[in-house]
């Protein structure tokens, strides 16, 4: 069962170097990419399943002993965020093949599409500071690449804000690695969930502050956000689906897991996680409100959406991380299932201008129909699991008795279905008035291919799926958090496993 | 080994006039021994410096010799297989190795090695990381080859500049000299 665990990292690995050797022939890529992301998806609900009936697993790389190796471990969380990350990266892969843009005119698209999914698995399996540094490298310079394949001048230049802060990102997170190192002489996760209370209170506190500026970045937290609504949307429709869906939830997963694991709990940041996850709720949401471009508003949406998981972590009670849990996955799947149908739409309709587009209910009621699913489920409408995510993180705050934090969810929910409202009525009502727009959708080209709407159609029904499965998912969530602020089982698992 | 300096200007090849005869001669020493420097740092790389990326970038600093000595054509022309396959094989060769031990029932990266006596060398020690310190190697080999297709090809010279018998100095050495 342990050989399972590094599975995920090296099957895109060994996936990736085929699909080099094989650059000039697409069709052997395509069987390579879909073969290597479909033994991900089974290797990742295997584990799910494994993890779950019985206890986490564990492997040190090279057999070495605690801080020597590298630890792969996978827990409740990891195991969750492996098996939805490995069905979102199979689907938007379906996606991009059936786009016929970018994964058809560049050789380079499947190997680093999958070297980007090897390090997303990467991140959620390692149990090593360090190597959550290597991992969160693979998939950034895959995704630099991945967001500049057009070429195109608009691509260069928000591609280039976005290495640039990225880099500055990593390069507070080495500094963070080496100052922590210094202190405590390990920067295995779960050697220094032991070692950290030792340290005096402020320095555990300093650390922590580090680390949420490190992964604040990447997870689009406020004020440093600024970024993603800027870069993500000028990537083609495949790429800025799987970058929103998860990429910020790996930032996202590494402040849960090292608020969680590492600190002891009066170092955790509760009350300044619950500002930023404020202010991130409710900027993110009138940003989105400012847009004109479909697939910017739904950039800008994420941003808030971020705020409703750190919330969720920020009260740090059984109620909240649970709610976290499950709104992060929840939101994986609704968001990439709504950047999917961005796409569908801007194909169908020739343009993503809000201004510009009409009436698409009448010429293309299945891209209408997907809309409305996931826009539903992401503005928390009962009985979708977006309502039972934010009706699980606002009953959280209510039991911690931190009154404005729900006022400003609620506030941001209601603001979220005004968002989602103006998309329907300006994208899905309406007539178009722009001759060309009319031209574009009478025509032919403007048929969208079947690949692309069956695998949306596939992440929309996943998403419905969360509906139907929500108890046992929260269920899920909840076990997942009596794990994660009991951290005792992951320590001794980890460390106890070297044992002679 | 480097062209001979008389060589025709074919297509991506340095003219004859651009080319630098002591910077040819001393390629006829320079380039071998680098690759045996570089043959050296894999296979000593286990226990002491050295190593699969180290060799690799050296074997790179041997290549980038050659092409301020001929240009884009002379490195092109090391190797017959395409850069992009050095890449792939590497990966392959590295990942794959990396996992080896976990279908034999060990953990990942775990590496066994044995020692064995050889008439001149004596004591000999070798080990399963081997393969892996290969397959870096080619990765970097294979990198340095595809950055040296995509941004070495030889700009252009004005007409009648590159062909009028004047002594003129290689594109590098152009750029370095600017005021």
């Amino acid at each position: 069962m342990n050989a399972l665990i590094p599975l995920p990292i090296i099957v895109p690995l060994l996936g990736a170097s085929l699909c080099v050797i094989a650059a000039r022939a697409r069709w052997i890529q395509r069987i390579v990419s879909l073969s290597a992301l479909t033994c991900n998806m089974i290797v990742a609900i295997t584990l799910f399943v494994r993890v779950d009936d019985r206890d986490m697993v564990v492997m040190q790389a090279g057999g070495w002993p605690v801080p020597l190796g590298i630890t792969l471990a996978v827990d409740r969380l990891s195991a969750v965020m492996l098996v939805v990350s490995s069905l979102m990266l199979l689907a938007v892969m379906v996606y991009a093949i059936g786009q016929k843009a970018e994964e058809s005119r560049y050789a380079a698209f499947n190997p680093v599409y999958l070297v980007l999914a090897a390090g997303v698995s990467a991140s959620f399996i390692t149990g090593d500071l360090f190597n959550l540094f290597v991992a969160f490298e693979m998939m950034l310079v895959a995704s630099y690449v991945l967001l500049t394949l057009g070429g195109r001048p608009d691509q260069v230049r928000a591609g280039m804000s976005y290495v640039v802060i990225s880099l500055i990102a990593s390069t507070f997170f080495v500094t963070a690695l080496a100052v922590i190192y210094a202190a405590t002489g390990t920067v295995n996760m779960a050697q220094l969930a032991e070692r950290m209370p030792e340290l005096p209170p402020g320095v555990a506190t300093g650390f922590s502050l580090l680390l949420i500026l490190v992964f604040g970045i990447k997870a689009g937290l406020f004020p440093l956000f600024f970024w993603l609504p800027d870069s993500y949307p000028t990537a083609s429709g495949a790429i800025t689906a799987v970058f929103a869906g998860l990429l910020t939830k790996v930032g996202v997963y590494a402040i849960i897991r090292t608020q969680t694991l590492m600190f002891p709990p009066d170092a955790r940041q509760g009350t300044l996680l619950l500002v930023l996850a404020g202010l991130t709720m409710i900027v993110g949401v009138l940003g989105a409100l400012a847009q004109d471009d479909l697939r910017r508003m739904l950039s800008f949406h994420i941003v808030s959406h971020i705020g409703y998981m750190i919330f969720g972590l920020a009260l740090f009670t059984l109620a909240g991380v649970a709610g976290a849990v499950f709104y992060v996955v929840h939101h994986i799947i609704v968001k990439t299932a709504l950047f999917l149908v961005a796409g569908l739409v801007e194909r169908r309709s020739g343009s993503d201008r809000l201004s510009r587009v009409g009436g698409l209910v009448r010429s293309a009621p299945v891209i209408a129909v997907l809309f409305a699913l996931p826009a539903l489920s992401i503005a928390g409408l009962p009985p979708f699991s977006g309502f039972v995510g934010k009706f699980a993180l606002v009953s959280a705050g209510i039991d911690s008795q931190d009154w404005l934090i729900v006022g400003v969810s609620l506030l941001v929910s209601l603001l979220t279905v005004y968002v989602m409202v103006r998309i329907w009525s300006n994208v899905f009502w309406g007539e178009p008035e722009d001759p060309a727009i009319v031209a574009w959708i009478a025509s032919e080209e403007s048929r969208v291919p079947r690949l692309m709407t069956a695998s949306a159609s596939v992440v929309v029904a996943l998403s419905v799926a969360l509906m139907v499965f929500a108890g046992p998912l929260y269920n899920y969530a909840e076990r997942t958090a009596a794990d994660l602020l009991a951290p005792q089982r992951y320590i001794e698992s980890v460390l106890g496993s070297d044992a002679p | 080994m480097s062209e001979p300096s008389n060589a025709p200007a074919s297509h991506g090849t340095l003219a004859r006039s651009r080319r630098m005869m002591l910077l040819d001669t001393s390629m006829k020493v320079l380039y071998p021994s680098i690759l045996v420097l570089a043959m050296y740092f894999l296979l000593a790389g286990h226990n002491r410096p050295g190593g699969g990326f180290v060799g690799g970038l050296v074997v790179g600093g041997a290549l980038a010799l050659r092409y301020v000595s001929g240009g884009a054509q002379a490195v092109r022309s090391t190797f017959r297989l395409p850069p992009h396959l050095f890449l792939g094989l590497g990966l392959l060769m590295s990942a794959s190795t990396a996992f080896v031990p976990v279908v034999l029932g060990g953990s990942i990266l775990e590496h066994g090695d044995t020692t064995f006596h050889l008439p001149i060398f004596d004591k000999v020690k070798v080990t399963s990381a081997l393969p892996f310190d290969i397959g870096v190697d080619l990765i970097v080999i294979g990198l340095i080859l595809m950055a040296f297709a995509a941004f070495g090809e030889d700009v252009p010279d004005a007409p009648g500049a590159a062909d009028d018998g004047s002594d003129a100095p290689s594109p590098a050495l152009k750029i370095r000299s600017k005021p």
